[in-house]
């Protein structure tokens, strides 16, 4: 029998939670329909003058994003947790660390990804240019995967409470305030003209940063959580 | 029921230490608020560009300064209590968490009515006030994860992770919203912009070191029911004299 | 191989049990007896790691389980109330991943032969959704085949099972006890090993 090697792990876990979600579909389009209600809602909500929603478009596209990865948090871990695997998952002999990244990348590509192919559609619908647009694009590149990560550390933190699903956006969403600051500056950056490299630099670096504490962070949450 | 002693040893003792410690610290407070508030409002001269209106900032800097220190106390004695798995610093740690809140709410308060009378709207998005406003969050966040969570270990250690991790965020918050006001050029308005009168430095030291005794006083009072509450099981509750009447 | 000093275990206020001591080596089998609520499935938990013992310490070829970590848990097998294994995939993925888990890749002819010794002939691609609940422990209880650590620790194994099964599960555990594995287990059903004698632990 041959041992498993740590990106062996990685693979296994990610093609794992991928074939889980295809097999539940809905839930991905939950979060994708809920993303796309929310941005819509805002020019019914502030009226249809042009300007305006070019003006807000990357903030209200950013806070949607923000507000549909929360929803879908609750699931990183609990139907896991429920059927008895995170119990498993918690003696795997490699690292749990390792194993936690597979599912927070597995998480973003069926959450955050779709979030990101969405974004220039609805940024069409508020008459943003196609500079800002590509800016808006990268950003959530950058940015959901972070939102991922920060999200894990929550959802680990909540799991199997009462009432989980809103006290993780509690504990999250300050977490995410310099995402959505730096998602945002770099499209406004690019309106104005400016440089939109530093935003872009800034959240690359946060995004690194989360990518070295987040996996831990969460493992460590994880074993809090099942004793 | 049988009972491990060897682990609730120290917070008996600590709890009789505290006890006698309290009135001290909250005597001392009470005194130092009366001196700082009579500085404050009959002695430090008025203000040549904000008027009367600065004074609020004898109340508002101290609250300010200390609702960060909280966090970063509260989230050092969390972080004992997960690594050493010392009971009596998570509790320390769920004791300092609410009035770290209070002290988060009254800055902001005081934040919104000394901006009135000098910006015109009780609410403007200065970096400052934004990131006292996260500071809340935090601390919210905190109280209901504990909250939320029945066993006590379980609480503790949670709230002790979701604690470092929202000390290490600090920072790039703190830095990200200043980033952020910078480029909106939001109206962000030094208080110490003039020079400080002797007596206004006097005043605010004062209130200063009122609000940290006060802190002190109020968490240990608050560490003393979070012990009887979570020891009330164990014989050394039971034999003393405030619960046997 | 495993040694157990001391150890007290509680849940929230609730002390369940303290000072208990017991070793456990190659080739032994010890069923966990207690009434419901003496703390079995804790004192299983807490040798997987999943809890911290309030006193005392668990060994593993001496040392202690908290610095083995990792090490520890290549070199055993944790089968809990609750089967691990996911309603939308089929039996044979579900092993694969299960398998993964415990840190080997198996081929899909192991599996398949796994299985079919379980009784599970004709069941490998259905999804599990639509099998039984002893079927589901069936598929649960294959992992024991592939594995090759020597530390099985099972909490109520035969839960769901029929007769056979349960005839299957003894002649499993024999055969892991005679190439020198351990096993402890809890149960309320009897569970006797042909030419083993079995060791009982009781919680009160």
């Amino acid at each position: 029998m041959n041992r498993l090697s740590l990106f062996g792990l990685l693979g296994l876990v990610i093609r794992r939670d991928l074939i889980l979600a295809m097999r539940r579909r809905a839930d991905v389009l939950t979060t994708l329909i809920f993303f796309v209600m929310v941005v819509s809602l805002f020019p019914l909500g502030v009226g249809p003058e042009p300007d305006m929603l070019r003006k807000m478009a990357a903030g209200v596209v950013w806070v949607a994003a923000l507000l549909a990865s929360m929803l879908s948090l609750g699931r990183m871990f609990s139907a896991d947790y429920l059927d008895g695997t995170l119990e498993q998952m918690m003696l795997v002999p490699q690292s749990l660390s390792m194993l936690v990244l597979g599912k927070i990348v597995a998480h973003w590509m069926v959450s955050g990804l779709p979030l990101v192919l969405m974004a220039p559609v609805l940024g069409l619908q508020f008459d943003m240019s196609a500079q800002a647009l590509w800016i808006l694009i990268a950003g959530l590149l950058l940015g959901t995967p972070i939102l991922s990560m920060v999200g894990a550390v929550g959802a680990a933190l909540t799991l199997g409470l009462r009432g989980g699903g809103v006290l993780v956006s509690l504990l999250v969403l300050p977490l995410c305030i310099p995402v959505l600051i730096f998602g945002t500056g770099a499209v406004d950056a690019a309106i104005t003209g400016m440089s939109v490299a530093s935003h872009l630099l800034l959240l690359s670096a946060l995004l690194l940063l989360a990518l070295v504490f987040t996996p831990w962070v969460t493992a460590q949450a994880l074993r809090i959580s099942m004793e | 029921m049988a009972i491990n002693w060897f682990k609730y040893a120290a917070p008996s003792s600590f709890y009789g230490l505290i006890g006698k410690m309290i009135p001290w610290f909250a005597w001392s407070s009470g005194i130092l608020f009366i001196i700082g508030l009579y500085i404050g409002f009959f002695v430090a001269p008025t203000d040549v560009q904000q008027g009367e209106a600065y004074r609020i900032m004898f109340i508002h800097v101290p609250t300010s300064i200390l609702s960060m220190f909280v966090y970063l106390v509260m989230a050092g004695y969390a972080a004992m209590g997960l690594i050493f798995n010392t009971r009596l610093s998570s509790m320390m740690a769920s004791a300092l968490a609410p009035t770290g809140a209070l002290l988060a709410f009254l800055s902001l308060w005081t934040g919104a009515l000394w901006g009135k009378p000098m910006w015109g709207a009780w609410w403007v998005w200065d970096a400052r006030l934004t990131s006292e406003l996260v500071l809340l969050f935090l601390y919210l966040g905190f109280i209901a994860l504990q909250a939320a969570i029945d066993d006590p270990r379980r609480a503790d250690r949670a709230s002790a992770l979701l604690a470092i991790v929202g000390s290490v965020n600090v920072p790039i918050i703190y830095f990200s919203v200043k980033w952020w006001n910078t480029l909106h050029q939001g109206s962000t308005v030094k208080f110490s912009g003039t020079s400080m009168h002797v007596a206004m430095q006097q005043a605010m030291y004062t209130m200063l070191l009122a609000c940290w005794l006060y802190v002190i006083a109020v968490s240990l009072i608050r560490v003393r029911s979070i012990i009887l509450e979570r020891e009330r099981n164990t014989q050394w509750v039971t034999d003393l004299p405030e619960v046997t009447k | 191989m495993l040694e157990i000093s001391n150890l007290a275990c509680s849940r929230g206020d609730h002390l369940l049990f303290s000072e208990l001591s017991f070793t456990l080596a190659a080739g032994e089998l010890l069923q966990v007896e207690g009434v419901n609520g003496s703390g079995k499935t804790s004192l299983l938990r807490t040798l997987c790691g999943f809890m911290m013992p309030a006193a005392g310490e668990i060994r593993w070829r001496n040392q202690n389980i908290r610095e083995l970590d990792e090490a520890y848990y290549a070199e055993m097998i944790y089968l809990g109330h609750l089967n691990a294994i996911k309603d939308e995939l089929n039996a044979v993925e579900n092993l694969r991943i299960n398998a993964g888990l415990a840190g080997c890749a198996v081929e899909e002819k192991k599996i398949i032969a796994a299985l079919r010794r379980m009784g599970l002939r004709g069941r490998e691609t259905l999804p599990v959704k639509v099998l039984s609940q002893g079927q589901r422990r069936r598929v649960a209880l294959a992992r024991l085949l592939f594995s090759n650590a020597p530390l099985w620790i099972l909490d109520e194994p035969l839960t769901a099972l029929d007769v056979s099964a349960v005839g299957l599960m003894q002649e499993l555990i024999g055969e892991h006890l005679a190439h020198q594995g351990m096993v402890i287990y809890t149960t309320h059903q009897p569970l006797e090993v042909a030419g083993i004698t079995t060791r009982r632990l009781s919680l009160s």
